[in-house]
């Protein structure tokens, strides 16, 4: 197997070879010089530019993306290095566009930047576009194979760079190139960790509500890259993505019986986590993936264990008489989230790792189910149940529960790796019942359904790809 | 990170799964047994009876008041009426001592995927001790909890979240 890296330089930094800039790119931008005999007013100095991503959004940023030109139009696996040049801007207008933060230009809208242009911006014409932000970047093919993709943001009101990145990628991988590029300005202009290289696991579901076929997938989360896991022979649920995003823990019925099973995405191959014992599910790793935590339902009791990843005796966490299931680690791995309803109905709780401590934090009305831990570690997020099902969030202590949709049936929150946006799945009512994958940004606006080849549920969100 | 290649990851996955496809669970109402030809007129018209094997899947569907109980929302006690049911159950469990059964526990729609697939082990579960303290060995009897996942009646209805909450015990053969 074939070891797939993305080298990434920062404009100081280089593997191996001299810095990758200073020897081919186009020189820095000069700085413009003030007007004979004038200094520039401190008082007319652009504010910085960052957009805000507390409360609500008040309006998307207006940025520039236009296609990124490259040195020399080279054949690739991938396609012509000057077609990959206006597909990556595709794909970072994409992911601005739909993290609700920005309001792209995309390169459908712009005239094509010449190569010696990404570090000379026509800062006057792109104002004149009303972008306030400019992303300009190349591609370029190297001689072992590979690409590079630059790429660079500017404040076009203050006619100045804001940081630049730099990344090598086997064709292959050249959308992991623009979800990299994205990332780097998304970060750089909201001041939140990046998400837009990472996969989602979920479950593809398709026909008749009584009899669901559902088959584990993966996908980009811009649903590029999609591939099928199962065949639809077993009924599959709740799959969730190891922290090295080598296999995937998940629940399966085969054979007519229910457990919890790991899929090495590499190989194919899976293997059962726990055997000789009652029906397993619920699972998921910790942080540092050395434990699965799952549920297992015997005798009518269903309680919390965990087990180490490597295999071996599970260890009981929870002893309730009544329902325990749904655990979530804490990003530091020392606590639990999980839903009991110990106390007569549905009801989050949280206790250490090692399963002491056990206390309630949800005391509003109605139930609550499949608590997550957010990766920041600021936020549970859950669904709660009161006639409908809705997706909200509550500190890990309980307060400031908000609720962020209101539809008939919003279930199985997952987090993106910046904690940030929540992806669930929403039932329709009725016989058809179909289910598909939805996104909400923590604040409860940029509702969006994410497009999935058949219908979806159990989205997992994995972690950011290094 | 490893190389991935679809085709052969996708056959990987065929392999790892194909051989698990579930069985069918009523084997004996595929055709009467071949050592007795179907009797098409016997005089008495119960040509029926005739084909069901004692003892078989068919046998205990047609002979018990009903293969399934069901339950109130979120409860999974044996009320009066799924209790008269179980008796009839048990009585035909203890009639062919070497028939094994699976108890499948299912819930209705309006609950969260990991508690339906505790509800419906309680579901399951409640119906086998049941049938235990009528006589029958636990141990011809598993349970299996489909959760929310196989519904019966595929409306947002009372009506039809009444029948998913069910246990359905299915003799195997």
């Amino acid at each position: 197997m074939t070891r797939r890296t993305i080298f990434c330089w920062t404009a100081a930094a280089a593997l191996g070879a001299a810095p990758l800039f200073a020897q081919t790119a186009p020189p820095a931008a000069p700085v413009p010089a003030p007007a004979a005999g004038q200094a520039v007013p401190q008082d007319q100095t652009p504010p910085p530019l960052e957009v805000s991503v507390t409360g609500g959004i008040s309006a998307p940023l207006p940025i520039a993306i236009p296609a990124m030109p490259t040195n020399a139009a080279v054949a690739t696996p991938a396609g012509s290095t000057d077609a990959l040049g206006r597909q990556l801007a595709d794909v970072m207008t994409a992911d601005l566009k739909n993290s609700g933060l920005f309001n792209p230009l995309g390169p459908d809208r712009l005239k094509p930047v010449a190569y010696g242009e990404v570090t000379a911006p026509q800062f006057d014409y792109w104002g004149g576009t009303g972008a306030q932000a400019l992303v300009q970047g190349f591609v370029r093919a190297n001689g072992d194979g590979t690409l590079t993709v630059g790429c660079y943001l500017y404040d076009v009101a203050a006619r100045s760079e804001l940081v630049r990145q730099g990344f090598v990628v086997t064709p292959a991988d050249w959308r992991r190139a623009a979800h990299k590029c994205a990332d780097t300005i998304y970060a750089r202009l909201t001041g939140e960790g990046p998400y837009f290289d990472s996969r989602v696991a979920y479950v593809s579901e398709t026909g008749s509500k009584g009899r669901r076929i559902k088959r584990l997938a993966i996908m980009d989360q811009d649903g590029a890259n999609h591939r099928f896991l199962t065949n639809g022979q077993s009924i599959v649920l709740t799959p969730r993505f190891a922290p090295n995003q080598q296999s995937i823990v998940y629940m399966s019925f085969i054979g007519d019986k229910p457990a919890v099973y790991v899929y090495d995405v590499g190989s194919g191959r899976q293997r059962l986590v726990v055997n000789n014992v009652g029906t397993t599910f619920a699972p998921r790793f910790s942080p540092d993936g050395r434990w699965i935590l799952f549920s297992m339902a015997t005798g009518g009791n269903t309680d919390i264990y965990r087990v180490s990843s490597a295999g071996g005796t599970p260890q009981r966490l929870t002893n309730a008489p009544g329902i325990d299931t749904g655990g979530s680690y804490s990003p530091d791995g020392s606590r639990i989230v999980f839903e009991s309803d110990r106390s007569g109905g549905q009801q989050l709780y949280v206790m250490d790792a090692d399963g002491s401590n056990q206390r309630r934090i949800s005391f509003g009305g109605g139930r609550y189910a499949t608590p997550v831990w957010s990766p920041r570690g600021d936020l549970i997020a859950f669904t709660r149940v009161s006639g409908n099902f809705r997706i909200g969030i509550m500190s890990p202590n309980g307060s400031g529960e908000k609720l962020l949709t209101d539809d008939w049936q919003d279930e199985g929150p997952s987090w993106s790796p910046n904690g940030r946006v929540l992806m669930f799945f929403r039932a329709s009512q009725g016989s058809s019942g179909k289910a598909d994958l939805w996104s909400v940004d923590l604040t409860g606006v940029n509702l969006r359904r994410i497009p999935t080849p058949l219908d979806g549920s159990d989205p997992g969100w994995g972690p950011l790809r290094p | 990170m490893a190389k991935l290649t679809t085709k052969l990851m996708f056959t990987a996955a065929l392999l790892a799964v194909a051989g698990c496809a579930s069985k069918p669970k009523d084997i004996a109402t595929l055709g009467p047994s071949t050592e007795a030809p179907p009797q098409t007129s016997s005089g008495t018209g119960s040509t029926v009876t005739d084909t069901v094997v004692p003892g078989s899947a068919a046998d205990f569907r047609r002979s018990v008041a009903s293969d399934t109980i069901h339950f109130a929302l979120d409860m999974y006690d044996i009320d009066p009426e799924a209790r008269a049911i179980l008796d009839t159950q048990a009585a035909w469990l203890l009639k062919y001592p070497n028939a094994r059964a699976t108890i499948e526990g299912h819930c209705d729609e309006r609950g969260t995927r990991e508690y339906n697939l505790a509800l419906g082990d309680r579901r399951a579960t409640a119906a086998k001790n049941y049938l235990a303290a009528k006589g029958v060995d636990p141990s011809r009897l598993m349970t299996i909890s489909y959760g929310k996942e196989r519904p019966i009646a595929l409306g947002s209805d009372e009506a039809s979240w009444a029948q998913n909450r069910r246990a359905v015990t299915i003799v195997l053969s």
